[in-house]
C-alpha cells in the first residue's frame, strides 16, 4: 500500500538499481506531484472561474485585453445584491432545502426499519429483499421521470414539493438500506440477545441498542441523502413548474438564463451560492461521506 | 383464581407492545415504508413507463394502444438514431477516460504524500456539487466569445489563430460534453479505486519487489486482479449513470447544435414533457433499457468474475 513509497527513502543504494532509480527525487517528483498538481488544478479550476466570475464587474468579464481575466481588479457585490434581492433566489434555498431535509428523513426512517428487518429480524427470502432493493437503485432516473409524472399528476401532487419528497426516496432508500445494512452487520448480535434475555421488546432494542449504536452509519446515509436530493434535477425539473417552487438547479438553469443575453455573472453567482451548503456540509463530514462512499461500493 | 386475574392485567395493557413484537407482523411493519414508497414510486412507474411506451398517450389526456407503432416510427427517426448513437459513443468514451484517469489517480494518492486527506477532501468537490451548477461553469467556460480557454490558447499561448467555437459545430460540442462528464466522473472513480486499492495488503508488494518485479508487474500482477471486483461495481454504476445522463446535456447544450448532441434521456424529455408527447418519450426512455440492461449484465459479469473463481464470500 502507501508504505512502499514511504519505506524507500530508507533503503540504501545496495538493493539494486531498480529501487535507486525509483526512489530518485526528481523522478518521484515528475511521476507523482506533477500529475497530482495538474489533477487538482484541473479539478478546482471551474470553481474557481465560478467564483471569480461571481464577483467581477461587467466591464472586466467581457474584457480580457485590458484585465487580466484571472483575476479581479474591482471586485463588485453587485451579482449577489441582485441575485438576493431582486429575484426568488432566498425562496429557491428555503424550498430546496425544505425538500432535502424532508425526502433525507423520509428515507432515513424507511431504510433503518428495512435495514433492520433484513439484517436483524431475519426471515425467510431477507435476503432477496435485500437484493430487490438493491436492484431499485439500478434504475435510473432518466427512465422513471415520465411515467412518475403521470403518477404525480394523477396524485394532485403535481407541482407541490411533496411531489419530490415523494419520488426522492426511490434512489434514496435503495441507497441507504445497503449502507445501514453493513452497520447494522458490524454491531455485535450479542447485544441484542443480552437485551432479549432482558425482557426488551424489539422495538426497544432497535431504539435503545442498535440505532444509537448506528449513529456513524446514520449520519453517513443522512448526509448523502442530503446531498443527492440537493443535486437531484431531472425530477424537480419536470414535477414543478412555478417558479417560486422550483429548486436551486432548476431555477438558476431555466429563471436566471433569459433570451439570448446571458448574464453571466448572475448565473455564476446563481451556481456558486447553490453549490455552498452543499459544499459547507460536506466539508463537516468529509470522513463521514468518503465512507459511504466508499461503504456503498464495497458492500 | 390469582393467576386468573394476574394474567389479564399484565397482557391488556401490552397488546399493541406484543403485536409489535411478534415476528411476523414487525417484519411487515418494518418493510411497509420502505417497500411502499418503491412499489409506489419505482414499480409501478416503470411498468407504467412500458405500457405508456405502446400508447399514444399526451400529456393531460388517456392514449389508446397503439401496439409498436411509437417504436416503428422512431426506427425512422433520424434525430432519435443520432441519439442512440451519442448516447453509445458519450458513454464508451466518457468511460474510458473516466476509468483511465481515475485509476492514474488513485494510484497517485495512494503514494505517501503530504496532506493526503486535504487532497481527498478536495478532490472530491467536482462530484458533490450540484452537476447542473458545475455545468453551468463549463457553459461559460465554452463561451464561444469569452472562453478562458481559447483565451490562453489564442492570446497568451498563441497555439491557435482563432477562438473555438466549442458548442458550435457536432463534434466539437460532444467532445466538449464528454470532457465535462469525465471532469465530474474522475473523483468518483479515483476514491473508490483508492478505497479499493488501500485494502491491498503491502506485503504482497514487498514480496514483488523482493522477487525483482517491476512496477509494472506489480500493478499487472497484483494491483489489477485484486481491484478488479471493486471495478467491476464502481464501472457498472459508472455506465449506468453515463448512459443515462441528462443533467450535463441539458444544461450545456439542450441537445445542439440541430439536435445533434441528444442523448436518449434529453430526447425523452423533450418529445415527453415540453412536446407534451409522453407515449413517444416513454417509448425512447424504454429503448434504453436493453442496453442498460445488457451493460450492467456485461460490466458485472466480464470483469466481476475472477471475484468468484477466487471464491472469496460477498463481504
Amino acid at each position: 500500500m502507501t508504505d512502499i513509497a514511504a519505506d524507500q527513502p530508507a533503503v540504501t543504494e545496495a538493493d539494486g538499481p531498480q529501487i535507486m532509480s525509483w526512489d530518485s527525487g526528481v523522478r518521484r517528483a515528475m511521476t507523482i506531484y506533477v500529475p497530482l498538481t495538474v489533477f487538482v488544478l484541473v479539478l478546482l479550476f471551474p470553481f474557481y472561474w465560478m467564483a471569480i466570475t461571481a464577483f467581477k464587474p461587467n466591464g472586466e468579464l467581457m474584457n480580457y485585453k485590458d484585465n487580466n481575466p484571472f483575476w479581479i481588479n474591482h471586485p463588485t457585490f453587485a451579482n449577489i445584491n441582485k441575485l438576493l434581492f431582486e429575484t426568488d433566489y432566498g425562496h429557491w434555498l428555503t424550498t430546496t432545502m425544505g425538500i432535502a431535509f424532508g425526502s433525507t428523513f423520509l428515507s432515513l426512517f424507511a431504510s433503518v426499519l428495512a435495514a433492520y428487518a433484513i439484517q436483524r429480524l431475519r426471515f425467510k427470502g431477507s435476503e432477496y429483499v435485500g437484493l430487490a432493493i438493491y436492484a431499485a437503485y439500478l434504475v435510473p432516473p432518466s427512465i422513471l421521470f415520465i411515467p412518475l409524472a403521470q403518477v404525480v399528476y394523477q396524485l394532485g401532487l403535481f407541482d407541490t414539493p411533496y411531489a419530490l419528497i415523494l419520488t426522492y426516496p426511490t434512489f434514496l432508500v435503495p441507497f441507504c438500506t445497503w449502507l445501514l445494512i453493513g452497520y447494522f452487520k458490524s454491531i455485535p448480535y450479542e447485544l441484542e440477545e443480552c437485551a432479549l434475555i432482558d425482557g426488551a421488546t424489539r422495538l426497544q432494542i432497535l431504539r435503545r441498542i442498535t440505532l444509537p449504536l448506528a449513529v456513524p452509519g446514520l449520519i453517513s446515509a443522512g448526509i448523502f441523502a442530503f446531498t443527492l436530493s440537493w443535486n437531484e434535477f431531472i425530477y424537480a425539473l419536470a414535477f414543478i413548474s412555478s417558479t417560486e417552487k422550483k429548486t436551486v438547479p432548476v431555477a438558476v438553469l431555466t429563471e436566471l438564463v433569459q433570451g439570448d443575453v446571458y448574464h453571466w455573472g448572475s448565473l455564476m453567482t446563481g451556481a456558486l451560492l447553490g453549490s455552498l451548503p452543499v459544499a459547507i456540509f460536506y466539508m463537516f463530514f468529509v470522513e463521514y461521506y468518503v465512507s459511504s462512499l466508499t461503504g456503498a461500493v464495497k458492500e | 383464581m390469582d393467576a386468573s386475574t394476574w394474567q389479564p392485567s399484565r397482557a391488556q395493557p401490552n397488546w399493541l407492545v406484543r403485536l409489535f413484537d411478534y415476528k411476523p407482523f414487525l417484519i411487515f411493519i418494518c418493510l411497509l415504508p420502505a417497500c411502499g414508497l418503491l412499489l409506489a414510486f419505482l414499480t409501478y412507474p416503470l411498468g407504467l413507463g412500458i405500457y405508456l411506451a405502446f400508447t399514444d398517450t399526451e400529456i393531460g389526456g388517456n392514449g389508446e394502444w397503439v401496439g409498436l407503432d411509437n417504436f416503428i416510427s422512431l426506427m425512422d427517426d433520424r434525430i432519435f438514431l443520432t441519439s442512440v448513437w451519442n448516447t453509445l459513443f458519450y458513454t464508451f468514451t466518457a468511460t474510458v477516460l473516466k476509468f483511465g484517469l481515475g485509476l492514474w489517480l488513485a494510484l497517485l494518492l495512494n503514494h505517501q504524500i503530504p496532506f493526503k486527506s486535504f487532497l481527498r477532501a478536495i478532490i472530491l468537490l467536482p462530484y458533490i456539487t450540484p452537476t447542473v451548477l458545475s455545468a453551468i461553469a463549463f457553459w461559460w467556460i465554452y463561451d464561444p466569445q469569452f472562453s478562458i480557454i481559447s483565451y490562453v490558447l489564442v492570446d497568451r499561448l498563441h497555439i491557435l489563430d482563432h477562438y473555438i467555437d466549442f458548442l458550435g459545430t457536432p463534434w466539437a460540442a460532444r467532445w466538449s460534453l464528454i470532457v465535462a462528464n469525465v471532469w465530474r466522473g474522475i473523483p468518483f472513480v479515483a476514491i473508490t479505486l483508492l478505497a479499493g486499492l488501500q485494502t491491498i495488503s503491502p506485503s504482497l508488494y514487498e514480496a514483488a519487489l523482493l522477487d525483482g518485479a517491476s512496477p509494472w508487474q506489480s500493478f499487472r500482477h497484483i494491483t489489477s486482479p485484486l481491484l478488479m471486483p471493486i471495478l467491476a461495481i464502481v464501472m457498472t454504476f459508472s455506465v449506468l449513470f453515463t448512459f443515462t445522463d441528462f443533467q450535463l446535456v441539458y444544461a450545456i447544450t439542450r441537445g445542439g447544435p440541430i439536435n445533434s448532441t441528444h442523448l436518449m434521456a434529453t430526447l425523452a424529455f423533450q418529445r415527453g414533457i415540453p412536446g407534451a408527447q409522453l407515449g413517444e418519450g416513454a417509448a425512447i426512455a424504454v429503448a434504453m433499457i436493453p442496453f442498460l440492461i445488457f451493460a450492467t449484465f456485461f460490466s458485472y459479469y466480464a470483469l466481476g468474475r475472477r471475484k468468484w473463481q477466487q471464491g472469496s464470500d460477498n463481504d
